[in-house]
């Protein structure tokens, strides 16, 4: 029983991880109909800036805010300066420009900062409170930050008018030009804000996975398959769906011998293949219920 | 001096023309009217006004040359568009897309003020404020569009098929009430309609138009006397 808990706790940390990749992916997807294959390198990319501004004698959580920031004006720049250009020039285009993004982050990375293998501090204190023992002090802070950041995104989109402007481009891009809203600095925002939440998703993992340029490429995939779960049409499902993976990829690990953690990555494409397959909406994917 | 003003305005799809050099203008406070077949270039001359297509030509709004810039800083100006096919935001709710037309506006009190006075105009978009405005009916979006038009206390109105699938006493209850905000809040109206009798009914000046030109203009009243009009549009 205490394995189990562990393990689902531990995949519960794992699973906020993937669910805020989702959730970035989710919401540039919403917007353009189109995956960022490069939304991993840029998270990595960001911690490797995080990590930077750690050795200049920075404190944690101001380098926490600084990159989530720096992350934020980077997004925005990608969207105005790479992505714009190509945009509406057909999915072949776009997709080709987001692989080349996450070529280009991988190998700037490993230019800047060289290809060794990085430690990366975690900044939660050595013990868990309240006694809590099937839990690591490290998976319990992410999990918390996770949690913090999904509700401030979701505030965000519920309260704030800018929100709702974002959701209404994205819905209907030709109505909201007729209310006044600007339709492409709505999409540069969303970029900025997907990669904002990846750099999050990197400085979280980067401790357990240590830091390196190809750190992101399994999150990714596991990101991409909670987003499929959960409905990549509905960020709450994906966030939902973020969760689920990281749980079953580690309960399926620990009791099914034959996969292991060698064989663990495959548990994600298998989800992929079976969601499209089976339910290509999803669990949570919207229904949009329209009457005329 | 006249509110609007287009002159040679030209509009294109791609390479095919469909405006070919539209001059108007339309007054302050009045309600004018574009008659005309399918495909004569109506629901263009609209989207023309707001940018949404390529054109070429003078618009002057209140003075201002708005032609050729972007949509979005075009309605800032003071033009609402009700566009063809009603533009909900499907997955938001009613209120939420009535306060998405005061996006540009910066007057909190007075976007609360319009807010309830759109709801005093259509009670059924009270009735439905919290639902998802996918799920209203053809009807109430109807409503929902010109409420959000509203929203943005707009000095011009640009009505595209108002009547488009309402049933006939919802479209004469539409009309009353577009008569009655054009005469309170004095917003001027640009209306295209295929119920040629019920929208010179509201007008003060209407235009006819055939394939991309204007080939009559005057008076609602001259207009609807015009027995070619009548044999064409009114049918009788």
């Amino acid at each position: 029983m205490d394995l189990f808990l562990q393990q689902t706790f531990a995949g519960l940390a794992f699973g906020g991880i993937y669910a805020l990749v989702a959730l970035a992916v989710v919401m540039i997807y919403q917007a353009t109909d189109h995956l960022n294959f490069a939304q991993g390198e840029m998270a990595m990319f960001s911690t490797y800036i995080a990590y930077t501004l750690l050795h200049h004698g920075i404190p944690y959580w101001w380098v926490f805010l600084l990159a989530m920031a720096i992350s934020f004006v980077g997004g925005v720049l990608v969207e105005r300066i790479v992505v714009r250009p190509v945009e509406g020039t057909g999915v072949l285009n776009e997709v080709i420009v987001f692989i080349g993004l996450l070529v280009i982050f991988n190998s700037m990375a490993g230019w800047i900062w060289d290809y060794t293998i990085k430690p990366f501090p975690s900044p939660f204190p050595k013990h868990v409170p309240f006694g809590i023992t099937f839990i690591g002090p490290h998976d319990f802070g992410v999990i918390g930050v996770t949690l913090v950041v999904l509700a401030a995104v979701f505030l965000f989109f519920r309260f704030t008018p800018v929100g709702l402007a974002m959701r209404a481009a994205a819905q209907n891009p030709a109505s909201a030009r007729l209310v006044g809203i600007r339709v492409g600095w709505m999409l540069a925002l969303g970029w900025g804000l997907a990669a904002a939440i990846g750099a999050v998703a990197g400085m979280m993992v980067a401790p357990i996975v240590f830091l390196e340029p190809n750190m992101m490429g399994g999150i990714l995939l596991y990101g991409f398959a909670g987003a499929l779960l959960g409905g990549i049409s509905n960020p709450v499902g994906a966030v939902i769906g973020g969760f689920i993976v990281g749980v079953l990829e580690n309960l399926v690990g620990t009791y099914v011998p034959f996969i292991g953690s060698e064989l663990k990555l495959s548990v994600a494409l298998v989800l992929i293949v079976a969601v499209l397959v089976f339910r290509p909406s999803g669990l949570f994917g919207y229904v949009v219920v329209k009457r005329v | 001096m006249a509110l609007l003003e287009v002159s040679k305005l030209e509009a294109f799809y791609g390479q095919t023309q469909v405006l070919r050099g539209l001059s108007f203008k339309l007054e302050e406070g009045s309600v004018t009217t574009i008659l005309g077949a399918n495909g004569a270039g109506k629901t263009t001359t609209l989207r023309a006004i707001c940018g949404m297509v390529r054109t070429s030509g003078d618009v002057l709004f209140g003075g201002r040359a708005v032609g050729g810039k972007a949509t979005e800083t075009i309605v800032r100006h003071g033009i609402a568009h009700v566009p063809e096919g009603r533009g909900t935001f499907v997955r938001l709710s009613a209120e939420q897309n009535l306060r998405l037309g005061a996006y540009a506006r910066r007057d909190a009190a007075g976007v609360e003020e319009d807010l309830e006075r759109v709801y005093g105009y259509f009670p059924r978009l009270k009735e439905r404020k919290g639902q998802q405005a996918g799920t209203l009916s053809g009807g109430e979006q109807q409503m929902l569009a010109v409420g959000r038009a509203l929203m943005m206390r707009p000095r011009l109105m640009l009505l595209d098929e108002p009547s488009f699938g309402l049933a006939p006493l919802l479209t004469e209850e539409l009309f009353h009430i577009l008569g009655t905000i054009s005469r309170e809040r004095q917003v001027s109206m640009l209306v295209v309609e295929q119920n040629a009798s019920l929208a010179l009914g509201i007008a003060d000046h209407a235009y006819l138009l055939e394939t991309g030109r204007i080939v009559m203009s005057g008076s609602a009243e001259q207009i609807g006397k015009d027995e070619s009009v009548r044999k064409a549009y009114l049918g009788y």
